[in-house]
């Protein structure tokens, strides 16, 4: 067999710069323990009465999102402000996109306004990072494709070291349509990187080899501390598709159910939840559910990262912004 | 005979003396510091010291003079896309690439399925190409993959080759019948090995890279069943059959068991899949998104011994130019395709013959015999009384790939910014000198 030694250096990826969050490979474990340490000082900035503060002032902010999203947009939308950004949300239906604008001239178009920070939603993988070479703007990946979502990964991790107290040594089952989740892979990563050991489950088909251990076996999610309960998509089951014989079938098989979950397990979820199909409703509304947790934390985690990268990662001092908006 | 019938481009009658090359022909068994004269566009004396005969004299110490190159699977994208590329800019990109001969598939639009077509495009070749250029004819109608193209006479009309390239033909008994039918030409049959119910949503090797980058995958198998079936369906025929592009290393191993059974198929493996693997799509760069996709180092690896033992006797570039605003999106929209003539021989001295992972010796007859005699080409050689197709080459010569430095009309070099090593200063085609740096 031909020597492996070979690809020349030069062929393989640069180590991409630190100026954007397109991905959580993109990170250090010292950049996710900074991240969420800046969250958490923006975590108590909240509990006071004025919760805006002027940190990015004259700043602005594009969110851009080519994909529906509640959740995300909303909770940059509001980061930005409670920055005191100024910030101004794009939605792909209604704008020039609808007349068959390409990405990149919508990009250049936005940068004209010299935006700190675009925002990027798309449906496809790779096109924060394109948008980032375009424009040569900052860009924050808010889902690509099947590819990444890194802000929703590091909410994930402050959700989690705030319910268990630590992530190192934690197991979280993740349960359902990895194959076509950009949540699974950001976490996935995240996991990894802060010492956190996961599981997949769920139908073969939609379990990528490679990733991490992997099992259709539901019984394999009472090993874990937190059960990620992926969302459940109807066109995974179209004809052609085939990945899982109906949705019942994957509820019976697959659903998260009171009888599924054991005490001191937390089970969680990134939105919008398809209750009675992936998981159920009782689940969902339970003591053990982190859901509405991670809608709160994903505010102060994006919080973190605007002001992460507008300010290169210097350390927050909260007092002594509070109170000066 | 058939060389003449295929190739249509100029023919040149130039004069010239090649002074003080070190002349490398491993077929002819030559590898000497040599002077070679050119009269009238045919080799007519080797040796040291020649008498210039008041030819013009390129003095080429401390370079190499080998056979040109031959490249059987090129998109000229004429007629229908002549903004991406056209039979000028094509082959004027394959003359600085070292080739003295290309093969331009038929995926066109229209697709060229009908003798008229193939007579047309001779006749622009005739007029405009830099070297002669052998047009590929469909195997079915409009590539369809149902009804068989009228391959006798497409061949009349000077098809060199049928291929449905870009697609499969996915029925057996349409591939059977074809097989069977073009006993009748002659041709060789080349075929794009794509089971296409099972690459439906591809856009990278479907494997631990595209896992993670969350792109759909397009597996191995994809093309290695197909592969498989091919060889069988030659075996069966007995009529020969031309595997385009491989990169799997399933694909190899059916290659080879045909082969050790002695049925008739060849192959063929491009540059990018011999110098990269999918690591490097990690940047999700739409110059580095093709078809067949980029596979593991085991493939690549897999590719390379064929190539060095010849189970592969042909590297092709599979050059596809695509328009900036076609490549210029996200990987996902990005069409297939990359541009491969004039890297071709830079590449694969810079990754593979430097490295120690192949010899110059194999890489010049896989570049040029190793294709001419599967499409039944004349040979290039360096012989007294052989027609001139001889590319000079700097080895020692350095340079970077600049998309506005190509000749192609397209920019989608896998290669842009990289800084390559040997460089084509000379190539003589059909007699005729061709391009000079």
């Amino acid at each position: 067999m031909t020597d492996l030694r070979v690809i020349g250096g030069d062929l393989l990826p640069p180590r991409p710069e630190r100026r954007n969050l397109l991905s959580i490979a993109d990170l250090e474990r010292d950049d996710v323990e900074r991240l969420l340490a800046t969250a958490h000082s923006f975590a108590l900035s909240q509990q006071r009465e004025t919760k805006k503060l002027p940190t990015l002032r004259g700043r602005l902010v594009l969110n851009v999102f080519y994909e529906s999203s509640t959740r995300t947009s909303s909770s940059f939308e509001l980061a930005a402000k409670r920055l005191s950004a100024d910030t101004l949300t794009l939605r792909s239906s209604g704008s020039s996109v609808d007349k068959g604008e390409s990405l990149k001239d919508t990009a250049l178009t936005l940068a004209a306004y010299e935006p700190d920070v675009i925002v990027l939603r798309h449906p496809e993988a790779g096109a924060p990072a394109f948008v980032a070479r375009a424009t040569g703007a900052r860009v924050v990946n808010a889902g690509d494709g099947k590819h990444q979502h890194p802000t929703q990964a590091l909410l994930d991790l402050y959700t989690m070291r705030r319910a268990f107290g630590r992530l190192d040594g934690l197991h979280v089952a993740i349960v359902g349509d990895v194959a076509h989740s950009r949540v699974a892979r950001s976490l996935l990563q995240a996991l990894e990187l802060v010492g956190a050991r996961a599981t997949l489950v769920g139908p073969p088909a939609l379990l990528p080899a490679g990733l991490a251990p992997a099992t259709h076996d539901i019984e394999a999610i009472a090993d874990a501390d937190v059960i990620y309960v992926l969302r459940m998509q109807q066109e995974r089951i179209a004809a052609g598709a085939n990945f899982v014989p109906s949705l019942r079938e994957y509820t019976a098989r697959w659903g998260i159910t009171p009888e599924r979950v054991r005490d001191g397990q937390r089970v969680m979820h990134p939105g919008p939840m398809n209750r009675g199909i992936e998981i159920d409703a009782r689940v969902a509304d339970s003591d053990a559910s982190l859901v509405v947790d991670q809608v709160r934390n994903g505010l102060v985690v994006r919080m973190a990262v605007l002001y992460d990268l507008l300010t290169a990662g210097r350390p927050v001092a909260v007092d002594a912004a509070v109170g000066v908006a | 005979m058939l060389a003449g019938a295929v190739l249509a481009g100029r023919r040149g009658a130039d004069n010239l003396v090649i002074r003080g090359a070190r002349v490398l022909d491993p077929v002819e068994g030559i590898d000497a510091l040599l002077d070679v004269r050119i009269d009238g566009g045919v080799v007519a004396q080797l040796g040291e010291g020649l008498d210039t005969n008041e030819h013009r004299v390129v003095e080429a110490e401390g370079r190499l003079l080998v056979p040109a190159f031959v490249d059987p699977h090129v998109h000229l994208r004429t007629p229908g896309r002549e903004d991406e590329e056209t039979i000028e800019s094509g082959t004027a990109a394959a003359a600085a690439g070292g080739y003295c001969a290309i093969l331009a598939v038929p995926n066109t639009d229209p697709v060229v399925d009908r003798p008229e077509l193939v007579r047309g495009l001779r006749a622009r070749a005739e007029a405009e190409a830099h070297v002669p250029v052998g047009f590929m004819a469909a195997l079915t109608r409009g590539q369809a993959g149902e009804e068989l193209a009228e391959l006798a006479e497409l061949a009349a009309a000077g098809a060199a080759a049928f291929t449905d390239d870009g697609r499969p033909v996915a029925a057996a008994g349409v591939m059977r019948r074809a097989l069977q039918y073009n006993a009748v030409t002659g041709r060789m049959i080349a075929v794009h090995c794509e089971e296409p119910t099972l690459t439906r949503g591809g856009h990278a090797h479907a494997g631990a890279v595209a896992a993670e980058l969350g792109l759909g995958g397009w597996p191995s198998l994809g093309e290695s069943l197909m592969v498989a079936r091919d060889v069988d369906l030659a075996a069966d025929t007995g009529r020969p059959v031309h595997l385009m592009h491989l990169s799997a290393r399933e694909s190899v191993e059916h290659l080879r068991r045909g082969q050790s059974l002695g049925a008739p198929v060849t192959a063929e493996a491009t540059p990018h899949h011999l110098c990269l693997t999918d690591e490097a799509i990690r940047t999700l760069d739409p110059n580095l998104k093709m078809n067949p996709p980029l596979r593991t180092a085991a493939d690549r690896a897999a590719l390379l011994d064929a190539v060095r033992d010849g189970a592969i006797a042909a590297i092709a570039t599979d050059h596809a130019p695509h328009a900036p605003e076609e490549k210029d999106v996200p990987f996902e929209s990005a069409p297939f395709g990359v541009l491969g003539l004039e890297t071709a021989f830079s590449a694969l001295y810079t990754y593979l013959v430097e490295p120690g992972l192949l010899p110059l010796e194999t890489l010049l007859q896989r570049l040029s015999a190793g294709p001419a005699a599967i499409f039944g080409l004349d040979r290039p050689r360096v012989a007294v009384g052989a027609p001139a197709n001889l590319t000079l080459v700097d080895l020692e010569a350095g340079w970077r790939v600049k998309a506005t430095k190509l000749r192609s009309r397209s920019g989608n070099s896998w290669l842009l910014g990289k800084r390559l090593r040997g460089r084509v200063a000379l190539t003589v085609a059909a007699g005729r000198v061709a391009f000079e740096r």
